[in-house]
């Protein structure tokens, strides 16, 4: 069954022991949309995050991705149902040259030997280029290792490992937090490409000129619980940061928190 | 490879911003050392250390020293090549001596002659039944020794998370102890001939050229040895990137322990005999040659050739102490010296990238 969604949530929550760290959320995303999530610290956008990519379980609720039910027991596994997540802590490895990072854990192979596989280095390298072109990511020397490389140009590293796997959704969890202003530029006209593309992304940022500039519509988070989901055009950082804050409460949401 | 003179995306490369392989400067302490032994040789002792200067051996090169040379580290050799794996998944193999002492212990003893010139063999650990075996036997029995104790090894540092200092540390003591038991701290000599021809001549600088090799297209051409690279430089995101970390380690370790026992078929072939205090100290040795050849003690850096090359600058400076006549003591003085300064060179040259 082919739905308008790419991803839907439906009731997710999340308790650690007696800490409600998420509540009822739901939430959907097109395809080919891009949503940022906001939210003060605490606000429950990282623990959103957590369960739609695996790295923790809700403790009810339930994720349909791509029109199927998903329960994700790893990132792994919600890696290769096609959800890319570019994490705050860079997951990359330092001494590997670029090609070798991006095909981390699913190298291509010449001969199936086992663990012995012989690397098919030249498809992954062609591929490598090709994913960086798609993103316009600049890299000088793709043969170089990682730990001679600029944070910005390691970010775009982690980003074109997206797009190197066809991915389905991309989630950002704050790009371009450790960025310099040139380098968050770069990262963000890689988002650009990703929407021109019709590629899905789920950003969370906190930068509101980011966000205004980048995403279709805002999702915001307060105390576990989603409290506005505003289309860009009908909103402004102000109103936002009212929603951040508490100050206001979207309609469809009030007497929820 | 294509013309990269233009980088992805329209950036400009630059040749000279590329990484210089560390082997290279390895390369050149290696020629640097021959070199001061060559001018201290004709300084000190008006000989030279390259050179053949006999009149009756017509060769350019002094090919007996040279041939001593890489005979003397090829055994050691091919221990450092199973742990230079490990070093670069980010651990440390000090077992790897002690497995040597066992496996040669119990690998002897399946390989032993029944009668030896006439008389019943003196040193015979079992009944007649269990001699003059085909070759085979003893070499199976001797990679199973050393299988198990990498084995061993590597289940306790993957599922136990001790680290690996103290998991081959407690083997190390462990196999040592196996190796005085096994035959009550008696030595086991005579050997068969074909187990005796294992370790013949120059086949021991053959078996460990033929493993390097091996080694090397392990290590550059496969997942397994990508993998090695990517556990030693970031654990977690090798983790995250969905490598079974656990079983990689297990299989490192086993693969060192390995080569452990293989060296240690190759060493008790090579002296006809086997005794339980054989390869103390080599874990050491290997781990000092994987170092001096730009192995990082810190995982994640290095290669097969490198410590190939750092097995050279060992062998090296060996033979050039003897030549020079120093005592045997110093020798050991300045090797100890050399794992420090090589380890110290590595932490500098990585404060200098960190900052470049």
């Amino acid at each position: 069954m082919m739905t308008d969604f790419i991803l839907e949530t439906r009731g997710l929550t999340k308790h650690y022991g007696g800490v409600h760290a998420l509540t009822e959320a739901n939430f959907t995303l097109r395809r080919g949309e891009h949503v940022a999530i906001m939210g003060d610290n605490g606000a429950g956008k990282s623990t959103f995050v957590r369960q739609i990519t695996g790295v923790e379980q809700p403790t009810r609720g339930q994720l349909v991705f791509d029109g199927v039910e998903h329960t994700f027991n790893s990132p792994i596994e919600a890696r290769e149902a096609g959800i890319e997540t570019v994490f705050q802590t860079l997951a990359l490895a330092d001494d590997l040259d670029v090609p070798a990072n991006l095909f981390l854990g699913r190298e291509r192979i010449r001969f199936n030997l086992g663990p012995f596989s012989i690397l098919d280095k030249r498809a992954m390298r062609e591929a490598t280029t090709a994913a960086l072109v798609k993103t316009g990511v600049k890299i000088p020397n793709l043969m170089n290792t990682i730990r001679n490389m600029s944070g910005g140009q390691r970010q775009c590293v982690a980003i074109a490992r997206t797009a190197a796997f066809k991915s389905k959704l991309v989630i950002m969890d704050e790009p371009t937090a450790a960025l310099g202003v040139q380098e968050t530029a770069q990262v963000e006209n890689i988002i650009r490409t990703l929407k021109e593309a019709g590629e899905p992304l789920i950003l969370i940022s906190h930068n509101m000129r980011q966000v205004f500039d980048l995403v279709d519509r805002i999702v915001v988070f307060r105390r576990g619980r989603i409290v506005a989901n505003l289309r860009k055009e009908d909103t402004d950082g102000q109103d936002v940061v009212a929603y951040i804050t508490g100050a206001k409460t979207g309609a469809e949401y009030e007497g929820a928190a | 490879m294509a013309n990269i003179s233009h980088g992805v995306g329209g950036l400009t490369y630059d040749p000279s911003r590329r990484t210089r392989p560390p082997e290279l400067n390895v390369l050149a302490a290696l020629v640097l050392i021959i070199v001061a032994f060559e001018v201290l040789g004709r300084l000190l002792i008006g000989d030279s250390f390259l050179f053949n200067t006999r009149d009756n051996v017509d060769t350019l090169f002094n090919e007996q020293r040279l041939q001593i040379i890489i005979l003397q580290v090829s055994i050691v050799g091919i221990i450092a090549l199973g742990v230079t794996q490990v070093i670069i998944t980010g651990g440390i193999d000090l077992s790897s001596g002690s497995i040597v002492g066992a496996t040669a212990m119990v690998t002897m003893s399946f390989a032993q002659v029944a009668m030896v010139n006439g008389n019943p063999n003196p040193k015979a650990i079992f009944g007649p039944a269990w001699m003059d075996l085909p070759v085979l036997v003893p070499l199976i029995v001797g990679l199973a020794c050393g299988l198990f104790a990498g084995l061993i090894n590597g289940l306790l540092i993957a599922y136990t998370r001790i680290p690996p200092f103290i998991a081959t540390l407690g083997m190390m003591v462990t196999a040592r102890g196996a190796a005085k038991w096994w035959s009550k701290g008696n030595p086991i000599s005579f050997p068969t001939d074909s187990y005796a021809a294992i370790g013949k001549g120059m086949m021991p600088v053959v078996i460990f050229i033929t493993l390097a090799i091996l080694f090397h297209l392990i290590m550059t051409q496969t997942k397994y040895g990508r993998h090695c690279y990517a556990i030693g430089s970031n654990e977690a995101a090798a983790r995250m990137s969905g490598i079974n970390v656990g079983a990689h380690k297990v299989l490192v370790y086993t693969i060192a322990g390995a080569l452990a026992a293989l060296a240690a078929i190759v060493l008790s072939s090579k002296n006809l005999t086997a005794q339980a205090g054989m390869g103390v100290m080599y874990e050491l040795d290997a781990i000092a040659m994987a170092v001096i050849g730009g192995v990082s003690l810190q995982g994640g850096r290095g290669s097969i050739i490198g410590t190939c090359l750092g097995a050279l600058i060992f062998g090296v400076i060996i033979s050039g102490f003897t030549f020079l006549k120093l005592d045997a003591y110093y020798q050991e003085m300045v090797k100890g010296a050399i794992i420090v300064g090589a380890v110290v060179l590595d932490q500098w040259r990585q404060a200098k990238k960190g900052r470049a």
